[in-house]
Parts: C-alpha cells; structure tokens; sequence
C-alpha cells in the first residue's frame, strides 16, 4: 500500500512494504497455521473430525494439518475423555510436543470431568497438562470448535514473543 | 428344541445340581448348585445340546448375601436359537471357579473382565489379569462396598486415581427398597444400601451408626 | 507358538521370510497406540515382531474405561439414556434403542409399543446403521491410504446427523428414546427429509463403491486377509458384520425379531470367505438394506409425517413414562406419577433380563438384574466391540505390520462400546 509516514520512505521507490512490529509478525504466522494434535479419545473425536471434513472445514484457518505426531504440532486438542489409565500417556504426549504449545479442551469431559463422575475418569484434563481453552458441550457442536480455534488465535497474537525467546532470556541474565 | 426342553434336559442329566428357576419375561434360568461343576454343565450344553454361542457371562455381588457372588452364563445355539440363562454361586471365602474357556473361546475376555471388576478367580484360566483397569490397581471396582467415587492409588509411572469429588454422592433410590421410605433417594453410604431392603423404620440402629444420625443422611462427609 | 515354516505368507513376504529366518529369535518388542491415528479410538496393542511379521499380538483395552456399569448401579433408569448414547458413538440413536427395549422388556412392554413408535425406532437404528458403517468404511480407508473416501463419507454423515438433529435436537448424542417410547414425535417434513436422504446416499455410496470395491490396491491389501473361519467366528463370540462376514447367517432383526422388523423386507447378506474383503462388502450391502428399509418405513408408517391421526408415539402410563404437563399441573393422579418418576424412577419389577439388539458393530446386549424399585441392582453391557476384539492375538498372527490397519479397520470396533 502507499504510506507517506514519518516513517520516511517512499513505496513507489521502495515497492509496498509492511511496518509491523516483530511480536506481531511471527503471532501472525503461528496463528494461522495452528497445526491441532487430535488427542481423541471418545465421542468429542467424531465431532473433531466432522470439524476437519467438508462441511465445517477447519483447514479455513490452517488447521487441516492434523498431525498425529506431537513433534510436529502446535495444539493439542483433548476430545474425549480422559481417564486414569490414559492419564500418564496424554502428560508423555503434551511433553513430547515442542514449544510453543497450546491446549484446547474440547467437551465436557476433557475440561472437567463430565458426566463421569466415577472411579475410572480423571476429572478434567486440567489436571494434568495446562489448557488455554475450554470448550462446552457434551460434544460440543464444530462451530463450537471453530470458535475456540478462533480464540486461541486470538491468544496467540496477544502472546509477547520476542521477550520470551531464551536468546532474550540469556541476555538479561548476563546483563 | 425349545429352551424350557433344554433345561429340561439339563435337569435330567445332572440331577440335583440343577435346579430351575422361575421363567420371567419369556427366559428360562437354571441354576447350578456347585460351581465346581459347571464346566461339565456347558460342555454338555454345548456339545449335546448345541448351545454354540456364550452371550456373555456376568457377575453379581449380592452384598449382605452368602454366597456373595453369583456368577450368571447367556448361552444361545445359533442354529436353533434357543436361549438360556445358567446361574452358579461362589462364596466369599471361595471367590474362585473353574473356567469355561475350554468350551467356548470367547469367555477368555468375560472372564478376565469379571476378575477385573470383581475379583473373581478362574481356575484354569491361561491368562487372568486385568482388562479394563490396570496391572497394579489395588481395587476392585464393581463390587458394592467400593464407592462411585473410587478411592486413591499411586502407581508411579502407570497411573494414578482420585477420589471424584461427588458433594455428597449420588442422590438417588435403593434398588430393592420395600417400604416408601427405604426408597427414597437420599445420599447413600455402600454399607447401608445392602440393608435398604428392610425398612427404615426397623434398621434405624444401622442406620445412626453408618450416618451418625437415625434418620440419616449425616454430614456429606461419610464418618 | 506357530514357527515362521508352519505360517503361509503372501508372494511378496517369501523373500522377507528367508531374510527373516536368519533372525529368528530376535524378536522386539513394539507398542502400538494409545494414541494412534484417533480413527479407532484408545486402543493399545503390544506386538512382538519378529521382522516385520507380527509373532504375538496383545491388544490392551481399558483406556476409555468410564466405569458406566457402576454408575448404572446408581442412577434411575431413565437417568442413564445419555450415558447409552456415549457407548457406540457413531450410532447412539441404536444404542437408545437398544437400552429403551432391554429395559421395556424387564417391565414386560417391550413387544405392546405402539406402531408408530416401533417404526420410529427403526428407523433411528437404521440411520444409525448407515452413519456406523459410513464410518466405520471411511476410517477403514483412510488408514488404507484412501483418503478421499474419509472426507465422501462425511458429507453423507453430515445429512444423518441433520436427521438426527430435526428428530432429538442433538447431532450426535441424541438421548432419543425413553423407556415406553420416544421424546418426541419427528418433525412434520423429517419424512421427505428422509426419503432425500435415501435418494441422495444411494448413488453417493455407488460412488465410494467405484473408488473401493474393484480397485486393483484395496482388492490386494484386504483379500484373503485374516481369514476367520466360521466355527472360529461362533467360538470366540462374533456377531454383527464380523460374523455374517464368515458366512453365519444369524441376524437378530431375522432370527429374534423386535419392534416391526417382521412386517419389512430386507436381506442379511453373508459372506463366503471371511477374510477383510467380505466384511467390507458385508457391510456395504447392509447399508443398501438399510436404505431400503428406510424407504419401507416411510410409506408404511402409520400416522404419516404430520401424524393427524394422533397415532400414540409411547406406551402412555403415568407409572412408566413422564405423564404430558398440562396434566400434572391440574390433575392429583398425574402429579403424584410424576413426582414418584422423578424421584423414585419407574417401579420395575424384581427380576432378570437380557436383551440383544441388532447394533451397527454386532450385538449390543443389556442385561438388566433389578431388585425392584427404580434404580437396578446390576446393569451388564455386552458390548459388541469388546467381544470382537478378543480375536485380535489370532489374527495378527503370522500377518505384517501394515496388516495390522486393515484388520483394525475391518473389525470395525469403537473403543467407547469396548471399554464402557
């Protein structure tokens, strides 16, 4: 776009340039390619995957990559319930996933339990990894999902990243 | 071949071990006096009387009874679709049977499953261990003195429970009350729901010592 | 334990074998899930490999257990129709239907409910049916490779969880049925809806049948595969697709008929072989009979779509069902029934039941043992997927790592029925 700003530089010599901050550049990026972890479990994965297919397409916001492979994702979303036994191995897989990382709970019975209240089932994913988003619903409709998606991008570019970086982290130490 | 001719048959050949019980809905249930024997049972309704398919075998803890667990069998011949229901008892002390594995290969899992949930041994048995739960959990889950809430444990590395928090349990009705007031819903304790088929009125003295109130229910917390 | 010598292998494994034999007793050790591709569910299979072919195969089940069968133990009938839906997730409007009758026959009016409800129900389960195996069809693919058919099969599933939702107001857990018949009578226009459905998923599915059925890859990945012979199927307890795919012929819509399936017209298709290939066509023919069961009950169902004939939907009795409002409000009789609905739930009768029902994945079988009031002593689930996974040890024996999906995917099992 033509800016004649403070800034001083003339795009029609130096072609359409962007001035941006760097925290908000590399927000945009995550944000838009939030690559999702489908921890699905239970009947909140159906929904899930009626999220990924045509009709309520996820891959509009960048998230069609579903990549079952901690190492190569972003966010982890916990469809389903969880219970004691598959408790240790949902922690493992969070741990395994590279930061940044985010957690979305998806359903009742990922963000508390449920209508589980029984001696099989841990009472809320919350307990054991750190969720950013809890979604409502018993399983909660796609637009539902989108709508936390939609969030968590929100959060993502609220995020300050630059003082964050270890690099910066270094660097205040030694000073 | 009709399913009240196969019990039939099956009293005939065993003599008092069997005894039939009353048909309800439709269903013909037979019970087996000595669980020992219920091997020989199957194997001839399966081979004699081609009873080929077992349904599902289940287990029922009559909490307050003797013997404590009831061990029930749903055979089924597919080739003339008859049904029927076999039913043995095992003791507490006991708390072990034979295994009917040999018979029909999909008990392997049943059983597996009621060991797990109640802790019922099987003799015979190539591989009993846990199915639902995990190796290690201390519990056994279905039985009635456990509560709905489960109780703690630490396997490190395996896994962990809690207990879930229930704000005073479940706030519903005995099964099996037999006056209005035994049937109320109201926070229950395991230890009374066993004696809940008599009526408040005559348990009162249980009751003030499992609530600490003899009208119950006491403080949510149990004492 | 067979030795590598005892097992047939396929052309191409031949040369494996022979490599394989210089190795023979290295054999690792390999865990295979909970998390794996979320298709199947939580799932953990421990292999021990001895190359690439599998020697020993554990399947670990458990990872959803939610202790339903417990909570049963303490909650009213009635109470636990939502908790039904979450066992085979992919078909709750049949397993409503399936708990609504186990429970309907304790109280001895399973075979009293009126038409109009009884093809309602079958309708549901038949929807249910074809939602269930689209799925379980698409997974099957996709783990295959064929990915296309995973994103075909939800544009169809998108149009039953519509139905679905017109009908119970929730797209998948739909809590539809209550003991004595429905929550509500369907919407005026869910009929025509239907009968769209039914014209529009009969050429879709021809359609999926090009991409599968004759293709030269699916034919020679799934063919002669885990083979189960049919006293196996009857030994280790089958039912469904798995055991019509070996060539038994036992259908409970057939061989123990509930609600109106004696007055429809439908086949059992039964395979010949038994082998992934027959389970696979097993199952696409059932969703053709399902789609012609459909098509049967919407002409014959009595009261039509608007119901003007105010055909009854349940088997009205305060005792059992939640009597219509305006009477509670104004009427003594009805607001003591539902007072006692409420709080105390139905009162049953003391007594035993088992009841099977033609579930999507096999038999889903509730056996009800209830010391009377409205709460029962002891509720069973025979779910048909823990059943039909027993036999996994038996067949991944002898078969190759990436046979192990297409055993998987033709078994067709959902973890939230198999662990309860």
């Amino acid at each position: 776009m033509q800016t004649q700003s403070e800034i001083g530089y003339n795009s029609k010599i130096e072609g359409d340039v962007v001035v941006t901050t760097v925290d908000a550049a590399l927000n945009w990026f995550r944000k838009n390619s939030v690559w999702p972890m489908p921890m699905g479990l239970a009947c909140c994965a159906i929904e899930l995957m009626a999220v990924g297919a045509s009709r309520f397409d996820i891959s509009r916001f960048g998230s069609e990559v579903m990549r079952f492979s901690p190492r190569q994702a972003d966010c982890m979303i916990v469809a389903g319930t969880v219970t004691y036994k598959m408790a240790l191995s949902v922690k493992r897989i969070w741990d395994q996933m590279p930061e940044p990382k985010w957690c979305i709970a998806m359903g009742a019975c990922a963000s508390t339990g449920g209508m589980y209240r029984s001696y099989a089932v841990l009472q809320g994913v919350d307990r054991i990894i750190p969720v950013d988003i809890y979604v409502s619903g018993c399983p909660p409709r796609p637009e539902a999902v989108l709508d936390a998606l939609m969030k968590l991008q929100k959060k993502i570019g609220n995020t300050p990243v630059i003082e964050n970086l270890t690099i910066t982290n270094l660097k205040k130490e030694a000073a | 071949m009709t399913s009240t001719e196969a019990a039939q048959k099956i009293k005939a050949k065993f003599g008092d071990l069997i005894s039939e019980l009353p048909e309800f809905r439709g269903e013909v249930n037979v019970n087996v006096a000595d669980a020992e024997q219920i091997v020989d049972v199957c194997k001839y309704a399966k081979n004699d009387l081609d009873f080929n398919y077992l349904v599902d075998i289940t287990s029922l803890d009559n909490y307050g009874d003797d013997p404590r667990w009831t061990v029930v069998y749903h055979l089924r011949g597919l080739r003339n679709g008859c049904e029927i229901r076999i039913k043995t008892s095992v003791s507490e002390e006991r708390s072990k049977l034979p295994s009917v594995i040999k018979v029909w290969t999909t008990a392997n899992w049943h059983e597996r499953e009621i060991y797990d949930m109640m802790g019922i041994h099987f003799a015979g048995h190539p591989d009993l261990r846990r199915i639902l739960m995990w190796e290690g959990y201390p519990y056994f889950p279905l039985r009635k003195d456990f509560p709905l809430a489960g109780k703690e444990s630490q396997l490190p590395g395996i896994a962990f429970t809690h207990t879930t928090p229930m704000a005073g349990g479940p706030f519903v009705t005995v099964a099996g009350g037999n006056s209005a007031q035994s049937r109320e819903p109201r926070i229950r304790i395991p230890e009374t729901d066993s004696l809940e088929t008599m009526s408040r009125l005559e348990r009162r003295k249980e009751i003030q010592e499992a609530h600490g109130h003899p009208k119950g229910p006491g403080p949510i917390e149990k004492k | 334990m067979p030795t590598v010598q005892d097992i047939e292998y396929k052309d191409s494994a031949a040369r494996t074998v022979e490599a394989a034999e210089v190795v023979q007793d290295e054999r690792m050790v390999l865990n295979m899930g909970p998390s794996h591709p979320a298709t199947h569910g939580v799932l953990r299979i421990v292999l021990e490999l001895d190359g690439e072919i599998i020697t020993k195969a554990d399947p670990d089940v458990g990872y959803l257990h939610r202790g339903d069968e417990k909570i049963a133990e303490n909650m009213t009938y009635t109470q636990f129709i939502p908790y039904t839906d979450r066992l085979d997730y992919l078909a709750p409007l049949a397993n409503n239907v399936a708990y609504a009758l186990a429970v309907e026959k304790l109280l001895g009016i399973h075979d009293k409910l009126p038409p109009r409800c009884q093809y309602i129900r079958v309708m549901c389960a038949e929807l249910a049916r074809i939602s269930a195996h689209l799925l379980g069809l698409g997974a099957f693919a996709m783990d295959m490779g064929a990915v296309t058919v995973f994103l075909l099969i939800f544009t169809e599933r998108e149009k039953v969880y519509d139905l679905a939702e017109a009908v119970s107001g929730a797209r998948l857990t739909t809590s539809y049925t209550r003991v004595g018949g429905v929550m509500r009578d369907i919407p005026p226009t869910w009929l025509d809806q239907c009968q769209k459905f039914c014209d529009e998923f009969l050429p879709a599915l021809a359609e999926i049948e090009t991409l599968l059925t004759r293709n030269r890859i699916w034919v020679d990945r799934v063919r002669n595969l885990a083979v189960i012979s049919k006293e196996d199927a009857i030994d280790y307890g089958l039912s469904g697709p798995n055991l019509r795919g070996s060539g038994v012929e036992w259908d409970l819509r057939k061989n123990q008929p509930y609600l109106c399936y004696k007055d429809l017209e439908f086949d059992i298709p039964t395979g010949s072989v038994g082998d992934c290939y027959d389970r696979y066509l097993v199952r696409m023919e059932e969703m053709r009979q399902s789609a012609r069961i459909l098509q049967q009950c919407i002409k014959k169902i009595p009261g039509g779509a608007e119901n003007k004939s105010k055909e009854p939907i349940d088997y009205a009795s305060g005792k059992i069902l939640l009597p219509p409002k305006e009477k509670v409000m104004t009427k003594m009789e009805e607001l003591i029934h539902q007072f006692m609905l409420v709080t105390e739930g139905m009162n049953c009768p003391p007594g035993e039941v088992y009841f099977g029902h033609e579930n999507p994945k096999g038999e889903l079988g509730f056996y009800i043992n209830s010391k009377g009031g409205g709460v029962p002593y002891r509720l069973k689930i025979r779910a048909p997927s823990f059943v039909n996974l027993s036999i996994i040890p038996k067949l991944f024996q002898g078969n190759m790592i990436s046979d192990t999906v297409a055993i998987l995917g033709s078994l067709d099992f959902v973890m939230g029925e198999c662990d309860r």
